[in-house]
């Protein structure tokens, strides 16, 4: 299901705050996305790599999580340089590459690996359970956060389900086919899913009832102040506002 | 005669579109009295207990608890502070992701500060046996491991009474006899379902059986040993 490995890391990164982290990994979000500079998007590419390196992330892992973004950017590749209108960059027959499109595709392509690999080396590197904690004192709603927490403690549990579902049919010799038996089976199987999901809610609601639930989670979590936190923030700030020149100061 | 903690008079229950589980059932309980309550499967002890703890209504019949008869959901939320419910499932009662925050949950929600909740909760953590556990992430604890922990989030908003829904069922023996030893170690009045007659033998002072949705309390099941040898301890045989 969820794999953290990158949160069972040991690096300075994993030792700063988690708040700090979702604040300046969003406020970077924020910068990258309305940036068209090529100067300001490749310092921001190489920050996500140094922080990805410093956070001293499994390179092999990096990679596997970029690909399904990188799905979508071979599509817009494949799209979007013949079908931007602008200068002709070349002409292959009667297909125009223009020079525009090719400008917004590298673009676009720097943007998502500077910021997937920003918040893999910034958010992935604590666990969701942490995650929750600190979008809660980042003042989210409760209820997102509820949604979050709740969602990921019963996802394993959801999980066993759906293996013994799947061991259940198994055993009794169930193999996929292409037929209305096959089809009809695995109707039941998710079908089975969410009543015993909606059970299980039922009954966790009731236990959190009994313990005196009243719609209000508290975290017990603290972080400490330290001053490695506030080193951060302020090397965070000068970069960014790097980029800032970098894009709109000419 | 010791007070009543709760009383039950005439409770009739039934899941819709079923028969009642419980007919016109008559329970209390004494402050002190330890009950096994041992009856087949689908005879309304898990319905019994909910219907204790407010978390169903019954169709008739009154629920009066702690000296007051309770009806609205707002009565029950002292019934639930003074008894506590250890469910049949672990994985319904522990939520957090960490078995701290899932121990402190209760004492937070009745008003104590963060230092106290989790004061109360190592506390009782010890008290368990279970230093140490406080980061342990819950989904990943054993089956034995969660049933501790889940009595550990119900015992520490101190209750006066403990409703365990066969709190034995799936554990090894050792563990079984670390939850026997809590049991016998706790002044506390319980009423406890379980199957297993050796469980209740050891923790339960009376043991009564539930049959057409009421409780027998003249078919009282005495429970002694006697030990003897066991020549033929190999062929079949019954110990009524």
């Amino acid at each position: 299901m969820i794999t953290e490995s990158f949160a069972e890391g040991n690096s300075w990164i994993h030792g700063i705050d988690p708040r700090l982290r979702v604040l300046w990994a969003s406020v970077f979000a924020v910068v990258v996305a309305v940036s068209y500079a090529f100067s300001a998007l490749f310092i921001a590419l190489s920050l996500s790599l140094i922080m990805a390196l410093s956070a001293r992330l499994d390179f092999q892992a990096v990679v596997r999580r970029l690909l399904a973004p990188v799905i979508f950017l071979i599509l817009l590749w494949a799209v979007l340089p013949w079908s931007y209108e602008g200068d002709a960059l070349t002409a292959w027959g009667p297909v125009i590459i223009t020079r525009q499109g090719v400008t917004l595709c590298a673009q676009i392509t720097l943007k998502t690996v500077s910021l997937m690999v920003a918040f893999m080396a910034l958010v992935a590197t604590m666990t969701v359970d942490t995650l929750g904690h600190t979008l809660n004192r980042l003042r989210l709603p409760d209820k997102m956060v509820h949604m979050i927490l709740i969602t990921y403690r019963y996802l394993f549990v959801i999980e066993q389900e759906y293996q013994r579902l799947v061991r259940a049919m198994k055993i009794r010799n169930f193999q996929p086919k292409t037929n209305l038996h096959s089809y009809r089976t695995y109707a039941y199987l998710v079908g089975m899913l969410f009543v015993r999901a909606s059970e299980r809610a039922r009954r966790v609601h009731c236990a959190m009832i009994c313990r005196g639930f009243n719609g209000r989670f508290v975290s017990l979590r603290v972080f400490p102040p330290q001053s490695r936190n506030y080193l951060f923030s302020l090397v965070f700030t000068l970069f960014l506002a790097l980029l800032v020149t970098l894009e709109w100061v000419k | 005669m010791s007070p009543v903690i709760f009383n039950l008079s005439k409770i009739r229950y039934g899941y819709p579109g079923g028969p009642l589980v419980l007919n016109d059932l008559d329970f209390h309980l004494h402050a002190g009295d330890r009950i096994g309550l041992v009856a087949p499967n689908g005879s309304g002890k898990t319905t019994l207990f909910h219907i204790i703890m407010g978390l169903i209504k019954p169709l008739s019949g009154t629920v009066e608890a702690f000296g007051e008869v309770r009806e609205a959901e707002a009565d029950f939320v002292e019934v639930r502070r003074r008894i506590g419910l250890l469910f049949q499932d672990a994985d319904d009662q522990l939520f957090s992701p960490t078995v701290l925050e899932d121990v402190a949950f209760g004492p937070l929600n009745l008003g104590k500060s963060r230092d106290e909740a989790v004061a109360v909760a190592r506390k009782t953590l010890d008290f368990l046996g279970l230093n140490g556990f406080e980061d342990r992430v819950t989904y990943k604890l054993s089956g034995g491991e969660k049933r501790l922990v889940s009595l550990a989030t119900v015992l520490a908003m101190e209750p006066e009474v403990l409703l365990l829904d066969e709190p034995s069922t799936g554990l090894d023996s050792s563990t079984k006899d670390k939850l026997i030893d809590i049991l016998n170690g706790l002044a506390l009045s319980f009423v406890l379902i379980s199957h297993e007659f050796d469980f209740l033998s050891k923790t339960a002072g009376h043991i009564y059986t539930m049959d057409d949705g009421r409780i027998r309390f003249d078919q009282e099941l005495h429970i002694h040993t006697h030990e003897h040898a066991h020549l033929m301890g190999r062929q079949p045989h019954r110990h009524v």
